[in-house]
């Protein structure tokens, strides 16, 4: 049998996807059937004896006031973090785009948290934040506001971590948003300007909707790193991880905990599905709701 | 495939069987990296067939480490593990018991806390050195202060930690003590003040919580009072991993209680003069009460076959007595050995003294599920210091919750 032209090309193509597919079906997807596989069993280091216990750990998961708490923990941090990011990240990346010269520069400090690693941003943080001898808590006495605690409270600790996340991520988003800006073709807003549109106008009907694809994947990117939150609030209460009182507590966080704390494999496997399941079903209403086709 | 290989593995040691190849996994901690790289180089010259490969982990990733290694058959076959981990590894599958003979051993020769190592009746493990509990007091506070020694009672302690903390406006400057729920102070709450006031944490076969007594919550009460009452302390007054310690060692926290394991970093750090004194009491010639810990070394259900006696070789190697005064030496950790304890010039000194002391009258606690209960009894006591909880209400919810976890693990 004869090949055409284009049909070679396209077979090669296959072979040379059929490489990293390979890995990625070993190393990504067979692992996420192991971990459903597993959440049926109680754990054991030989596997022989792996104890079969059908739907009984997800039984636990109704049960379990912990795990409870996880989720809400992660679903407020993700409600509390994705609108400020995208709002502040939008308002900056426009401030950015008007600034004439030196946009490279304030670039590059906005940036620079997110590629500081976030073991050391932490640490930093929880000095900074520090009731006794903290920056902030200094700044507030200027404006006569007595000393917070922050991280040592139970209701302050969560939107406190959010907000050192949102200014770790911050950079990036900016730059997200900076070369969405970038791409939109000047022609539109001159032809605007010349029918006698202005400023909120312009925005509203030029740059927002182009924006649009940015926007998704800033928020459906987003949104998986909240669900998956560990780092930082492992690091910002290293010795009450996911405290005070279970405050800050992630999902992620209680999977890690079960799984290589408490040796609980069967268990934080079954926690595992859940978050997946979890990022699965949000990201999927993500791309329905928000992805939407822009005619001009 | 598999048959040739598992024909591989029972053939190879035969063939090597003057050659076997141990490995001892430990975390990263420099001090006890050396002393156990030294240790393989003597054990290796007295046995010329065993050879011994020593790995070490970063600490907090040493846990996960061992439980991703051992089900792939890659990990040690001598793990070093803290005691409270015990049970939960047993069940797991990554300890296998040791021969009986050994704890004809362990029931003589080590300290009475050792027993800890046994999970269900079996030996699981053998430690090397024990730790427990004193009080570190920077000495140069309190001669500006005017007191004379370390407090005795907890009334003086109270006095003593009044006089020490300087607060402005909310924000304190110095702290009288290094409150730390989520450092020591749990154990403080739970093995020693528990005791002293007359009660007992848990039932002598570990199945029953027994703190939500009355000796309970005057203990809980009384420990939570140094913040709301007396202000001798704030928690979290220095941030991050051991700030309490941080604080002392920046002499802005002038007592601490902590364990002996702490001394090696005090020593380093500390630039003011600083002393150990036996934990106060509830009266002058009132109960004596310590939480004693260790870290012990295990068998991996890994080490078969020649491994496995290569294994209980050099586990007999490295909890030898003489590896017990080499390790007080080169790492500071006091001897798990009842003889080597008894020795008066380790009970006289002025730093190891203390600690050396408290070892005879040292409880473990009987973890089964340690990060699990560690927990309870940090948000038992952060329940009262962050949310106003009343002691009471939250001292009985923890036993709840701590009872659920230990029926969970002996049903």
């Amino acid at each position: 049998m004869r090949l055409t032209l284009a049909r070679r090309e396209a077979l090669w193509a296959f072979v040379f996807l059929a490489i990293p597919l390979a890995f990625f079906l070993y190393f990504r997807i067979l692992p996420t059937f192991q971990a459903l596989w597993l959440s049926l069993y109680e754990w054991h280091a030989d596997p022989s004896q792996r104890r079969f216990v059908g739907l009984e750990h997800y039984a636990r998961l109704l049960t379990d006031p912990v795990l409870r708490r996880a989720l809400f923990n992660t679903l407020l941090y993700t409600l509390l973090g994705i609108p400020s990011q995208i709002a502040l990240g939008l308002v900056i990346a426009l401030l950015l785009q008007r600034v004439p010269f030196g946009r490279d520069f304030f670039r590059a400090i906005y940036f620079a948290p997110y590629v500081t690693p976030a073991v050391a941003v932490a640490w930093v943080w929880s000095w900074m934040l520090s009731p006794h001898f903290g920056l902030v808590n200094e700044l507030l006495a200027l404006l006569g506001i007595p000393p917070q605690p922050f991280l040592q409270s139970p209701s302050q600790a969560l939107p406190t971590v959010t907000w050192v996340v949102v200014w770790q991520n911050l950079g990036f988003q900016v730059v997200l948003f900076l070369a969405g800006l970038e791409s939109i073709p000047r022609q539109y807003y001159e032809a605007a300007r010349i029918d006698g549109a202005e400023g909120w106008r312009l925005f509203r009907h030029i740059t927002w909707p182009l924006l649009n694809p940015v926007l998704v994947f800033s928020v459906v990117i987003g949104t998986i790193g909240y669900l998956q939150l560990f780092t930082q609030v492992v690091n910002l209460n290293f010795t009450d991880q996911g405290g005070p009182l279970n405050s800050t507590l992630t999902l992620a966080l209680y999977i890690y905990q079960l799984a290589f704390l408490r040796f609980q494999l069967g268990y934080a496997a079954t926690v595992t599905v859940l978050l997946f399941a979890l990022i699965l079903l949000i990201t999927l209403v993500q791309l329905k709701l928000l992805t939407r086709r822009v005619e001009l | 495939m598999k048959r040739l290989l598992a024909f591989c593995a029972v053939l190879l040691p035969l063939a090597l069987a003057q050659g076997v190849t141990i490995t001892y996994w430990q975390y990263e901690f420099r001090s006890k990296v050396e002393a156990i790289n030294e240790l393989i180089r003597r054990f290796e010259a007295q046995n010329p067939g065993i050879k011994v490969v020593h790995q070490t982990f970063p600490y907090d990733a040493f846990q996960q480490k061992v439980a991703a290694a051992i089900p792939a058959g890659q990990g040690p076959d001598v793990v070093n593990l803290y005691y409270g981990w015990a049970p939960t590894w047993v069940k797991a599958g990554y300890l296998v018991p040791l021969p009986e003979d050994w704890t004809r051993r362990l029931d003589q020769d080590f300290v009475a806390m050792a027993q800890a190592a046994k999970v269900g009746g079996k030996l699981y493990g053998v430690p090397t050195a024990v730790r427990s509990l004193a009080l570190f007091y920077n000495k140069d506070l309190f001669r500006q202060a005017g007191i004379a020694g370390p407090p005795k009672t907890w009334e003086e302690f109270i006095a003593v930690g009044q006089k020490l903390t300087v607060k402005q406006g909310g924000r304190f400057t110095q702290i009288g003590y290094g409150i730390a729920p989520d450092g020591q102070d749990h154990h403080l709450v739970r093995e020693v003040l528990v005791r002293q006031f007359g009660g007992r944490p848990y039932s002598d076969d570990g199945k029953r919580v027994l703190y939500q007594g009355e000796a309970g919550l005057k203990a809980l009460s009384f420990y939570t009072d140094w913040v709301r009452k007396h202000e001798i302390g704030v928690p979290g007054f220095f941030p991050g991993n051991n700030g309490y310690r941080d604080g002392f060692i920046a002499g802005r926290i002038a007592m601490i209680i902590d364990g002996s394991f702490a001394i090696g970093t005090i020593q380093q750090g500390a630039r003011f003069n600083w002393g150990v004194a036996e934990l106060p009491l509830e009266r002058p010639g009132g109960r004596k009460a310590n939480f004693g810990s260790f870290w012990m070394h295990g068998l991996t259900p890994l080490a078969t076959g020649p491994k496995r006696e290569a294994a209980l070789r050099f586990l007999a190697f490295i909890t030898s007595e003489e590896t017990q005064r080499y390790w007080l030496e080169k790492v500071g950790e006091l001897p798990a050995s009842k003889n080597l304890i008894r020795d008066p010039k380790l009970s006289l000194h002025p730093i190891y003294g203390p600690f050396v002391l408290s070892l005879a009258y040292a409880k473990a606690t009987p973890f089964v599920d340690e990060a699990a209960q560690r927990k309870v009894m940090v948000d038992a006591i952060n329940r009262v210091l962050l949310q106003g909880t009343d002691p009471a209400q939250s001292l009985r919810l923890a036993a709840e919750e701590e009872q659920k976890i230990l029926d969970q693990f002996w049903r």
